[in-house]
């Protein structure tokens, strides 16, 4: 690869980083590189500067909240996540969806925001997180904070509803709640190094016997990653009915690409939401 | 951009470079230190070829721009040895065939080594999720997850 000459903004503070990127809108953000320098090395990209994240070490914790939940820093990557005793107790599907994420060398540097940034409807995370009612904090120098939902922050096919000037900062979990039962299921090639052909993460939330919160997400399976509302709103008022997996196909828009086709994507994507729901019927 | 300087530790030698800051970590280690163990084999964070410790952690260096390593500890395949003993890892390579060509073998010690530093006795299922970023053309990677479970650890200092 022909080495990439580019200026290189290091800021070590957050209001640093955000006043660069105010000053410098058109420099690509880049954390721990691991979607941006294989955009690098493969040519999609060749920015004349780089806002280098790395240094903003405050953001690359994980806190639990007094409420229970758990933030997650903008900097924090798969590894600490999955080294966080506080993300295991509320987000099991999380650690799990992170342990898919490349191999141990890719887990190490890669941020969970960076998943979230990089925009891509195949993201690992991201069902999960949308499955979670996971919020996306940003910043701006001008604007201080504010709280988009997951479920809000994709517009479009990569696109996200955030201004030029700013930058995610955390990642907001809620506090687990007891009768909460999650499922978290991707499909690739290998158990490593894979791009999603179907990711899913699902939580019903169950109080005797009877569904009163459902989340079904995936990913792969449209420009964005969907929740899946006509499933979701058929889990409501009844016990976890694997049988509502056929309402899938109102949800998803599947196509063919390099990685996989329409239709083994629709054929994978109800398997595994009817496998996943029989599972979770079980659970008590 | 006018190139910078940059320090940090490779292998216990505090090394000082100017280089541009994109300049990814593996051709820093190469070209300017010659420390040409670690090898590209997909410059794509895919094969673990290039894969080397930034402060104990493993990484893929085809993937890291230099500039983030200003004041790290990095660790190559050539840093694994101490005292002119080879790390136990190595030994466990040439006693059991853990190598035919070898091109991707410094990328499979290093995350060895990660992981024995955690884990020293670890199972075969361990070996082959912790090096399941190391991808092997030749081996079929038998000997080589069987050189992981059989290193001995005892002895061998922190």
């Amino acid at each position: 690869m022909l080495t990439s000459h580019a200026n290189v903004l290091s800021p070590r503070t957050i209001a640093d980083a955000l006043d660069m990127r105010a000053t410098n809108p058109q420099a690509m953000p880049i954390a721990g590189g691991t979607d941006v320098m294989v955009a690098l090395e493969l040519g999609a990209v060749n920015p004349k500067t780089f806002l280098n994240l790395w240094g903003l070490r405050e953001l690359a914790e994980v806190n639990q909240r007094d409420d229970g939940g758990v933030s997650i820093g903008a900097l924090a990557t798969y590894r600490t996540i999955c080294a966080s005793e506080h993300v295991h107790h509320v987000a099991p599907i999380l650690v799990e969806a992170s342990r898919t994420v490349g191999a141990k060398q890719i887990q190490n540097r890669g941020t969970l925001a960076g998943n979230i940034a990089n925009a891509s409807p195949a993201g690992d995370t991201l069902p999960v997180l949308l499955a979670l009612d996971a919020d996306v904090e940003v910043a701006s120098s001008a604007r201080g904070a504010r709280r988009i939902p997951l479920s809000r922050l994709y517009s479009g096919y990569r696109q996200l509803n955030m201004d030029t000037d700013e930058l995610i900062t955390w990642v907001h979990l809620p506090p687990r709640h007891p009768n909460d039962r999650t499922h978290f299921r991707k499909v690739g090639t290998r158990l490593a190094q894979a791009i999603s052909k179907v990711v899913m993460g699902i939580r019903v939330r169950v109080e005797d016997g009877v569904v009163n919160e459902a989340r079904v997400a995936l990913g792969s399976v449209a420009p964005v990653p969907v929740r899946c509302h006509h499933v979701e709103n058929a889990l409501m008022g009844g016990a976890v009915d694997p049988a509502v997996s056929s309402l899938l196909s109102q949800d998803i828009a599947p196509i063919d690409d390099i990685r996989s086709t329409k239709a083994y994507r629709n054929g994978t994507a109800h398997r595994i939401l009817r496998s996943a729901l029989t599972h979770l019927s079980k659970e008590v | 951009m006018s190139d910078q300087n940059i320090r940090f530790e490779l292998n216990g030698e505090p090394q000082s470079v100017t280089v541009t800051p994109m300049a990814r970590l593996l051709d820093v280690l190469r070209e300017d230190l010659r420390a040409t163990g670690s090898k590209e084999g997909c410059g794509e964070g895919e094969c673990g070829a290039c894969t080397v410790l930034v402060d104990g952690l493993s990484v893929n260096s085809c993937l890291v721009p230099v500039a983030q390593v200003e004041g790290a500890q990095i660790t190559t395949v050539e840093g694994l040895e101490r005292d002119d003993r080879l790390h136990p890892v190595q030994d466990a390579f040439l006693e059991h065939g853990g190598a035919q060509c070898g091109i991707c073998t410094p990328g499979f010690l290093v995350a060895a080594a990660e992981l024995l530093a955690a884990d020293d006795q670890p199972t075969p299922e361990t070996v082959r999720d912790a090096l399941a970023g190391n991808l092997c053309r030749c081996t079929g990677y038998q000997k080589i997850v069987d050189s992981v479970v059989k290193t001995v650890m005892e002895g061998w200092p922190c």
